[in-house]
C-alpha cells in the first residue's frame, strides 16, 4: 500500500506515492534527491538528520515522511540563498566548524533555529541545544565558536 | 538500514475520529513518535495501522483550573496537562514550574533538547518504559490520568495506570487524554537521575514530593524510575516519612527503606547493588530538595 505525501521542501512543492513507513530521511534523500541532509545512526541519537518540519528541528530518522504530508520541512540546502550563505555556514567556514563533515547539516539546521529564538545565545545554551547532535571529529568547540561567529555576524539574515 | 515493517496509517482529525479508528483490531496511536518508530525498527512493536494523533491541537495544552467554584480544598486546583503537549512545552511551562519545579529538574534530562521537541507527556506515559522518568514523576505527585472513551472519560490514578513493562489500563479505542495534578500549598517537589552520559536513560532517579506542615512532613509521595519499583512507586518509603518531622535523618531513613523495597536488575547500566545505592543517595537528594522548596513555597503564601 502507499500514501499520497505532499510536502513543501524548501519552498518548493513535491507529491509523491510512497509507503507509509518510509522515513522523513529516506524520503527527502532517495525520493526527492535532497542528500545535504545526512542518515546516520538510525537510533535519534546523532542528529546528523535534523531537519526542520514546519519551523521545528526534528531527526528526521524519527519521523515518517507520511507525518510531514501538508506540512513544510526545511533542509540544509535551504540555509544558502542566492549565492549568499547564511551566517551560520559563513561561521562554520571562519572557524573551522566542520572536519569530516558528516554531522554539519544537523548542527547547522539546529544552529539556525536556536539563533532563531535567541540571536544572541551564550556558549552553555548553544552546548545545552546541541547536545543531542554528535561530532565525532570537532571536540565541539568550533562547533560551538561556529555558532557565536554567526551570532555575532547577523545582519542581512534572512530567514 | 532500520526501516519500520510494513504498516498502514490513518490521520486522526478529531479525538472522536480517533477513538473511531482505535476501536479497530491492531491499530496504535502516533504521537511523537519518539519511542514508538525506534521500537518499530528493531520490531518490537509492530502495529497494524497507525492513528496520527499529532493534528489533534485541542490535546496539546498545559493549563491551571484554581480550584474557585469547585471548593478549594487543600488549596485547590489542578494542573491540566494535555497528552500531546510536548515535553518541551513542559519545560518552558511556567505555570508548571511554578506550582512543580520537580517538572522542569525531569524535563530537563528527558533525552534532547531536539527528541522534547516531539516527544509528549503522553506518549511517555503510554509508552510506559520501565526506565521513562515521567512516570515516576507523575506516580510521585500523585497525578490521574484522564482516558476518552466512545463512553467519555475516566479517572485512573497514575499509580494504577501501569500494568507493567510497557503495558497500561488503556485498553481498545480508548485514548489518554489529559493528565490532572492536584495543586496543594506548603508542597515542594524535586527529582534527581544519574545517567551514563546526557540525554541517556536513568541508571536511576528518584522522584519527590513532600508537604510540610510547620516542619512535619503532612504527605509525601516519592517515585523511583529503571529500579523496578511497583508502580514505579516507593510506598514503604512513604508509609515511614509521612507524620515525620522533615529532618536529614528522617530523609536518610525513607532513603534506606526505598532502596531495600524497590527490584533494579543488573544490565549494562550498572549491577544491582550500584543501582540501590544510586536509589537511597538519589533518594536522599530528592526529599532534601523537595524539602527546601516546600518551605519557600509556604514562606510566600502564609
Amino acid at each position: 500500500m502507499t500514501i499520497r505525501v505532499a510536502v513543501t521542501v524548501n519552498g518548493t512543492e513535491y507529491a509523491r506515492d510512497v509507503e507509509p513507513r518510509l522515513l522523513l530521511i529516506h524520503f527527502l534523500r532517495d525520493e526527492l534527491g535532497l542528500t545535504g541532509s545526512h542518515w546516520g545512526c538510525d537510533t535519534s541519537n546523532c542528529g546528523s538528520c535534523v531537519v526542520w518540519l514546519d519551523k521545528t528541528p526534528v531527526k528526521a530518522c524519527t519521523v515518517l515522511a507520511a507525518m510531514a504530508d501538508g506540512h513544510i520541512v526545511r533542509t540544509v540546502e535551504d540555509l544558502e540563498r542566492d549565492g549568499r550563505l547564511d551566517p551560520v555556514q559563513q561561521g562554520f567556514i571562519e572557524c573551522h566548524g566542520l572536519q569530516c563533515g558528516f554531522c554539519t547539516p544537523g548542527m547547522m539546521m539546529t544552529a539556525r533555529w536556536l539563533l532563531d529564538r535567541n540571536p544572541d545565545p551564550a556558549e552553555a545554551e548553544i552546548r545545552e541545544v546541541l547536545s543531542g547532535q554528535v561530532c565525532r571529529c570537532t571536540g565541539y568547540e568550533n562547533i560551538v565558536r561556529s555558532v557565536r561567529w554567526a551570532a555575532e555576524h547577523a545582519e542581512g539574515t534572512a530567514t | 538500514m532500520q526501516v519500520p515493517s510494513h504498516v498502514e496509517y490513518e490521520r486522526a482529525t478529531s479525538v472522536e475520529h480517533a477513538l473511531t479508528l482505535l476501536g479497530r483490531p491492531d491499530h496504535r496511536v502516533l504521537a511523537g513518535g519518539h519511542s514508538l518508530i525506534p521500537m518499530m525498527k528493531l520490531r518490537l512493536a509492530q502495529p497494524g495501522v497507525l492513528v496520527d494523533i499529532n493534528g489533534l491541537a485541542e490535546l496539546a495544552y498545559i493549563t491551571l483550573d484554581d480550584g474557585a467554584g469547585r471548593g478549594g480544598a487543600g488549596g485547590g486546583g489542578q494542573l491540566r496537562i494535555g497528552a500531546l503537549a510536548r515535553h518541551a512545552d513542559l519545560l518552558d511551562s511556567q505555570l508548571a514550574g511554578r506550582h512543580f519545579p520537580i517538572f522542569h529538574d525531569a524535563e530537563r534530562v528527558v533525552a534532547d533538547p531536539i527528541v522534547r521537541l516531539w516527544g509528549t507527556i503522553g506518549g511517555s506515559l503510554c509508552q510506559a518504559d520501565p526506565s521513562e522518568d515521567l512516570s515516576a514523576v507523575f506516580a510521585a505527585v500523585r497525578a490521574t490520568a484522564v482516558i476518552r472513551g466512545q463512553d467519555g472519560d475516566r479517572k485512573v490514578p497514575v499509580r494504577e495506570f501501569h500494568r507493567g513493562p510497557y503495558e497500561t489500563v488503556v485498553g481498545p479505542g480508548e485514548l489518554l487524554a489529559e493528565i490532572r495534578v492536584p495543586v496543594t500549598t506548603g508542597t515542594g517537589s524535586a527529582y534527581e537521575k544519574v545517567a551514563r552520559r546526557v540525554g541517556d536513560w536513568s541508571v536511576a532517579a528518584a522522584a519527590a514530593l513532600l508537604q510540610l506542615d510547620h516542619g512535619t512532613v503532612k504527605q509525601a509521595g516519592i517515585g523511583l524510575t529503571a529500579v523496578g519499583a511497583e508502580h514505579f512507586v516507593a510506598a514503604e518509603a512513604e508509609d515511614f516519612l509521612r507524620g515525620q518531622p522533615a529532618t536529614e535523618e528522617n530523609f536518610a531513613q525513607a532513603a534506606t527503606i526505598a532502596a531495600e523495597h524497590c527490584h533494579p536488575v543488573a544490565d549494562q547500566r550498572g549491577p544491582e547493588d550500584y543501582k540501590r545505592h544510586l536509589v537511597a543517595e538519589l533518594t536522599t537528594r530528592a526529599l532534601r530538595r523537595a524539602a527546601g522548596r516546600a518551605s519557600r513555597t509556604a514562606g510566600k503564601t502564609a
